[in-house]
């Protein structure tokens, strides 16, 4: 199936550089992987900065600083400025906690284009119990300073059933803080996430009247904010178009120089992800076998294979069908056509029985010692 | 929104207009977006720098594409540009 149809490689355009898994927070949707200790090594700041003139020469021009909390990077400043050197557009994504002014102005200095801050939730009390971390007067503090500084500023709130309820203060929050863009993003439910769904996914009900509670805000303060909603996958009836195709767009290095197809692309089975120490990025772009396996169609099954909507969604996410119906190959199981569709059914009556229940279980936050339970041997019975 | 025709108009300083030499064209760039631009989008974005107004444009790329009815056109892309915040009105 690899390589074996035509299609042309386009080149990269985003380049996902995931300096670091240390995170200061715990917070228990992370998108990282579970058992993220076992790939505790961090490629150095000169292997990094080959990786950003690599891609940008392939045509990358994106570049998320992202994490884990890239800020407990040191060579942060260095990076970014070697990032403005070569013209991309840099973005950093923060946590904002641990962001000094000192440290804004020297990343502004360096030619950082923009800071997205995250904010758990609305109130102190439940910022700090997701993020499992006193953050939340740091983090708005840190969002004035990007504020004054002139950067644009991205507030990123991710949202599931612990603060859904908070929307209309949410977009409250975010007015005042002066953003000049709100990511509502509903959480995707993948590495800790999915973990914890039973716990986080919110019921139709809450979905929908926090969703037309941020659509109309949309419109009120559509000439100064712009509100981007992350569309919740689990009550769409097609799948999202992942990664604008596979190995079309999307580039993410993980910390230990891992070049993933996409962040969660780590735990699919036989990809053989290539790391940046020993192939140059125009090899692993277009020659390894992990960024041409999905690429094109011919890997389809049906219904994907017929569908007259494949080259919109591209069959969905892959991740998501091995991570819920143990096939890669198979359809996206958001999508109505999938025969594997109960699962997502099943799925929320779940987690709707875990909110009705009385003793919920606790949730799973995202920290070393939860990870640690989460490495082989374990992790085979834990990915279903 | 429309653009008003006496007013000068600028590029965005949130978003950054840029030649991409991989992919032989201009895009523009924002927080975590990217806009790949035709050839003429490109041409009318780089005229706006604060120091032209609708009329002022539309007379330059004419002249530069020995053209005499590019206003519509024009008007209706400056119109896309300012809903999406790309430019702005002084």
């Amino acid at each position: 199936m690899a390589g074996s149809n035509n299609f042309n490689i386009t080149p990269p355009r985003w380049l996902l550089a995931e300096l670091t898994y240390k995170c200061p927070l715990q917070c228990p949707y992370c998108s990282n992987p579970l058992d993220y200790t076992k790939h505790s090594t961090e490629i150095s700041t000169e292997d990094w900065k080959r990786v950003l003139s690599e891609a940008r020469k392939m045509g990358a021009v994106q570049l998320g600083f992202s994490g884990g909390e890239p800020l407990t990077r040191p060579d942060l400043v260095e990076l970014v400025l070697h990032a403005q050197q070569l013209g991309y557009y840099s973005n950093l994504i923060t946590s904002g906690y641990g962001l000094t002014e000192e440290k804004i102005a020297q990343l502004k200095h360096a030619g950082l284009d923009h800071i997205q801050i995250s904010i758990q939730a609305s109130t102190q009390e439940l910022n700090d119990y997701l993020a499992g971390t006193k953050s939340y007067e740091t983090k708005k503090q840190v969002a004035h300073l990007v504020k004054n500084l002139g950067y644009p500023m991205v507030l990123c709130v991710v949202i599931h059933r612990e603060n859904i309820h908070q929307m209309p203060q949410i977009l409250e929050m975010a007015e005042e803080l002066g953003a000049d863009y709100l990511e509502l993003a509903n959480t995707q439910y993948y590495g800790w996430a999915h973990a914890n769904r039973d716990l986080l996914l919110p019921t139709k009900e809450q979905f929908d009247e926090a969703e037309s509670i941020a659509q109309a805000y949309k419109e009120k303060v559509k000439d100064k904010m712009k509100i981007y909603y992350v569309i919740p996958d689990y009550y769409e009836d097609r799948p999202k178009a992942c990664m604008n195709g596979w190995g079309t767009t999307f580039l993410t290095i993980a910390p230990d120089g891992i070049a993933l197809p996409c962040h969660s692309a780590r735990d699919l089975p036989g990809l053989d992800c290539p790391s940046v120490n020993k192939y140059s990025i125009e090899e692993i772009w277009k020659e390894s076998k992990a960024f041409n396996f999905f690429r094109g169609d011919d890997w389809m099954k049906e219904p994907c294979r017929s569908c007259d909507e494949k080259e919109k969604d591209f069959g969905g996410c892959h991740c998501q069908a091995y991570m819920l119906t143990g096939d890669m190959y198979n359809a996206d199981p958001v999508c109505s056509k999938s025969p594997e569709h109960h699962v997502i059914q099943e799925a929320l009556d779940s987690a709707k029985a875990s909110a009705l229940s009385e003793n919920e279980k606790p949730l799973i936050f995202r920290n070393s010692k939860n990870s640690k339970l989460y490495v082989k041997p374990e992790k085979d019975n834990l990915n279903g | 929104m429309s653009i008003d025709p006496n007013l000068l108009i600028k590029f965005s300083p949130m978003h950054r207009l840029q030649w991409e030499e991989a992919q032989q064209k201009y895009v523009i760039l924002y927080p975590e977006g990217l806009v790949e631009l035709n050839e003429s989008s490109a041409e009318i974005l780089q005229l706006c720098d604060g120091s032209r107004n609708l009329n002022q444009i539309v007379a330059e790329l004419e002249e530069i594409f020995s053209a005499s009815d590019l206003k519509d056109d024009i008007n209706n892309f400056l119109e896309v540009a300012l809903k999406n915040g790309w430019i702005e009105q002084l």
